[in-house]
């Protein structure tokens, strides 16, 4: 929106934009507005850096928090419906890890109010913004650290083309389908940041995936943390309240990587509900039909509709579910993209959102600073652009060879024997993942991942895509999905086994405390000539709060 | 436990086929498997070319909206054995979009054709972001049905009037035009309701309520209709076929008791509207010819009063 009339813009989904998986965001957008309480920026700040386990660059959560406020109003202007007050302004509710009534939400479907909201603009813009719906982005193309544009396949026709441009945003979402009990959509194959990884540029903070702690039984569905900020109770089998135990003061509002691991421990413990102890449950019944049904909604169609269990009478299973990749392509607080540890940048490559790593979210995102941070960067983003770009000239791109590279790619997923199947190695690789680079992690578990997955890669080779159709290929976009999947979850397993030590969503049962002595730093993940990966590291940005022990 | 069943898939890819064909897949389906997991499952171990639209699992999307058992549904959110018939559950792509490859549909008019409600705020001037706008509770829940909608086509896919017209604005953009109209936020209301009252707009909607019964979400975009329509008849929009046609209606049946049929196409076309009038002629002809003319002098009802009184009560209910 920043660049649109200004340049000639174009916008590239695999799905139409209003399918992207922001739409499925339901608690809220955190914005310390001060409607309900005497919320400040600055607890909003500090919040934000003990949520992230003191990973997060400070200076950039300071950016998130000052410019949320301005953030919500303009989403508000452009016709946002949020729930409100009774004195009319925008209602806040709590949220885990936030210690004022901080976020901002349209009953349960926030980001699908804010996702709509801006689809709509694209209405409003008219035929001055393009956009690519049904596009499957395939190659990043950088060369001498100069980023020349997209080759990318029409999935209706299975054309392939090149995009030149002299800038590149990607806002490509999260990688957390790569787990077996997930909330992300069948997109967030992290297809952004395996093509930038794969055109040279580093991946940060892989190992740090958020586990969400109310996700649906079996399914991963979420049900939104507002659930327990509405005064939803977490119960084990006996019916108590165990995160008494746990977190005395936040209770439920713990934050989520707290939460998640004290499900796991009942569970693990044999505390866990239903037959096989397997999960623990979310209990609403004491919040009556009115309030569910008014402020809640969705939780109660999801329960309903996906196990049949209904919220108002009865208690739903639920476990936790990979949720939220704090990982992602690093680069600085205007979304410009970094070649290296030293600082080097990528000239014309943005990133905003969940495939970024500013890093705003550190060890552990805080529930409702993601919507935000995707709106703040975006613009932020987009505004560099606008800045840098009349600078920049339209670089040379070999088409030929590009396209060349693009088919081959292709064409090597039609090459393998056929004695394997793909949806066997996508299964296989989903359980390694959550089961031994889950909520708890350990060196046996992630050693043995690491080789099996390696074992996945071999076995992939010998996958054939069985479909020789053009149009609505899904057969062949399985294939490059899963190709990405396979290779981003080494980074998460070997930045997940290097890292001896606890901090926020990555615990590890061998490690188990924080260690800011040696591990204030973030990873980053190089690809090396030959297919595999080398890891270093680099200084987190403290400016304020030095690094202190996180009780709640 | 499990149960085997046989998906009667729709299958139609241009490069090949002609037309549309049924491709039937025996399978063995787990208790309390969605219909969006069976297609997977299909995909997986049965037959990998089978194209279909999905993608966040959990009904917000919108993306695989399809027909089963020939009503269009969320393949994500619809349990396996609450559609199986005699073992058999069929599936097919959406109507009223052309087929593209099995259950995928060109999805472009559908989105197309939300344009037609211009489909944003209009906020008018002056309003520099620095605080929100003030709404009230009560206003927020007046838009909060339309805005639940994920733009999934399913009412596009079964509307009846589509199926004939596809000038028709049709149910979802109906309620896209509902949501801004009561929005309290918006300043172009009043040009918002003249655009809708015109042909192709609310009234062409024929009460069928296809589109509530298939909507997934809270929209009900029949119900958002008629909140229109009663909102576009109480600010004054009645120089439209539409309103015509639902003020005579009240005259006619208010008068006698019964529906004038031969006053009513008059009144909705405009007494005026010669060229109107005389578009209603082929019509009014064919019908002679079939013997399918209302009388000239409507029957007179029994209990003409009473009908009346009632009538009469009723208006000052509404006031
Ligand atoms: C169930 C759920 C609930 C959540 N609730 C909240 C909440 O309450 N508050 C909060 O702040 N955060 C929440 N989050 C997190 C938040 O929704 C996301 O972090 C955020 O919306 C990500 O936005 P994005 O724009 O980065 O990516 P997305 O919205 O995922 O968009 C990614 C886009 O990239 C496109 N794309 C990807 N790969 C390709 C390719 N190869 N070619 C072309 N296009 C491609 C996709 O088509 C899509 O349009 C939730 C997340 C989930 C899963």
């Amino acid at each position: 929106m920043e660049l649109v009339g200004q340049m000639d813009v174009a916008v590239i989904t695999k799905v139409y934009p209003s399918r992207s998986h922001s739409g499925a965001a339901q608690g809220g957008v955190a914005a310390a507005l001060g409607n309900v309480d005497g919320d400040s920026v600055e607890a909003h700040i500090y919040d934000t850096v003990k949520g992230a386990d003191y990973l997060g660059d400070q200076d950039a959560i300071e950016i998130l928090c000052n410019d949320a406020p301005r953030t919500i109003y303009e989403m508000e202007h452009l016709g946002c419906p949020f729930s409100r007050t009774e004195d009319h302004k925008i209602n806040q509710r709590a949220f885990g890890g936030h210690s004022f009534l901080r976020a901002c939400f349209s009953a349960d479907r926030t980001g699908h109010a804010l996702l709509h909201t801006l689809v709509e603009q694209t209405y409003k813009q008219g035929g001055k913004l393009k956009v690519y719906s049904e596009w499957h982005m395939n190659r990043l193309i950088v060369e001498d650290g100069v980023c020349r544009g997209v080759v990318a396949m029409d999935i209706k026709t299975g054309r392939l083309e090149v995009f030149r441009a002299k800038a590149v945003l990607f806002a490509s979402g999260g990688y957390g389908q790569a787990f077996k009990i997930t909330s992300n959509a069948a997109a967030n194959t992290g297809d952004g940041i395996v093509a930038a990884y794969r055109a040279g540029i580093p991946l940060q903070d892989m190992e740090f995936v958020q586990f969400h702690p109310t996700g649906l039984y079996q399914h991963g569905i979420l049900l939104t943390e507002g659930a327990r900020g509405e005064g939803g109770y977490l119960i084990n089998a006996d019916g108590d309240r165990f995160m008494s135990t746990y977190a005395p003061s936040k209770m439920e509002l713990g934050p989520r990587d707290i939460v998640s691991r004290s499900e796991q421990t009942e569970i693990n413990e044999g505390r866990g509900a239903g037959p096989n102890k397997e999960y623990v449950l979310l209990d609403l019944r004491h919040l009556g039909k009115e309030k569910i049904m008014e402020r809640l909604p969705q939780v109660y169609n999801l329960a309903k509709d996906f196990i049949g269990v209904d919220c108002i009478e009865d208690p739903v299973p639920i476990q936790p579910t990979a949720h939220y990749s704090m990982g992602g392509i690093p680069a600085d607080n205007d979304c410009q993209v970094y070649l290296d540890d030293k600082g080097q940048q990528v000239t014309g490559f943005f990133v905003a959102g969940e495939c970024s790593c500013i890093s705003v979210h550190g060890a552990n995102r805080l529930g409702t600073n993601s919507l935000l941070e995707a709106l703040v960067f975006g613009r932020r983003a987009g505004k560099k652009m606008l800045d840098v770009t009349p600078g920049l000239k339209l670089a040379d791109v070999n088409e030929e060879r590009e396209l060349e590279a693009a088919k081959k790619e292709i064409a090597t997923l039609y090459a393998g024997d056929g004695s394997e199947d793909l949806s066997v190695i996508r299964e296989e690789l989903k359980e390694i993942m959550t089961y031994k680079v889950g909520v708890y992690r350990c060196a046996d578990d992630m050693l043995q991942a690491r080789s099996e997955i390696k074992g996945l890669r071999e076995r992939f080779a010998k996958v054939q895509v069985k479909d020789p159709g053009t149009n609505f290929n899904l057969n062949l976009i399985d294939a490059l999905e899963l190709s990405n999947m396979l290779e981003y979850s080494e980074l998460i397993v070997s930045g997940g086994l290097a890292r001896e030590e606890s901090r926020g969503a990555h615990f590890r049962t061998d490690f188990p405390t924080r260690d800011d002595q040696n591990w204030m730093h973030h990873t980053m993940a190089f690809r090396t000539e030959d297919g595999g990966h080398e890891l270093r590291y680099k200084p987190v940005t403290v400016t304020r709060f030095q690094p202190e022990e996180r009780k709640y | 436990m499990a149960s085997k069943v046989t998906m009667r898939i729709q299958r139609f890819d241009p490069a090949v086929d002609e037309k549309p064909h049924d491709q039937d897949f025996e399978i063995e389906l787990p208790a309390g498997i969605t219909i969006l997991k069976a297609l997977n499952k299909v995909r997986a171990e049965k037959d990998p070319t089978l194209a279909l639209r999905y993608s966040c699992g959990s009904a917000i999307c919108g993306s695989c909206a399809m027909k089963v058992n020939g009503h269009a549904r969320l393949a994500c959110k619809t349990q396996v054995s609450d559609c199986t018939v005699d073992g058999v559950l069929r599936i097919a792509p959406m109507g009223n979009l052309k087929i593209l490859r099995d259950l995928v549909v060109d999805m472009d008019p559908f989105f197309d054709s939300l344009g037609k409600a211009k489909p944003y705020l209009e906020a008018g001037n002056g309003s520099v972001p620095e605080f929100e706008r003030k709404q009230r509770p009560e206003e927020f829940l007046q838009i909060d049905p339309s805005t639940t909608c994920i733009l999934c086509a399913a009412c596009y896919s079964d509307c009846n009037v589509l199926e004939v017209d596809d000038n028709f604005f049709g149910p979802a953009t109906l309620a896209k035009a509902h949501r801004f109209i009561f929005d309290s936020r918006d300043v172009d209301t009043q040009a918002r309701l003249r655009a809708v009252s015109k042909k192709t707009g609310v009234w062409d909607c024929t009460h069928c309520g296809e589109c509530s019964t298939r909507c997934p979400t809270e929209t009900k975009p029949l119900e958002r209709i008629e909140e229109i329509r009663t909102k576009a008849m109480a600010d004054g929009f009645h120089d439209n076929v539409g309103a015509r046609h639902a003020l005579g209606f009240r005259e006619t049946v208010g008068k006698r008791g019964i529906l004038d049929e031969n006053y009513l196409p008059a009144r909705s076309m405009g007494f005026f509207n010669l060229p109107g009038l005389l578009s209603l002629v082929p019509i009014g002809l064919r019908m002679m010819m079939r013997g399918k003319n209302p009388p000239l002098i409507p029957h007179k009802i029994d209990k003409l009063e009473e009908v009346k009184k009632t009538f009469a009560r009723f208006e000052e209910l509404r006031k």
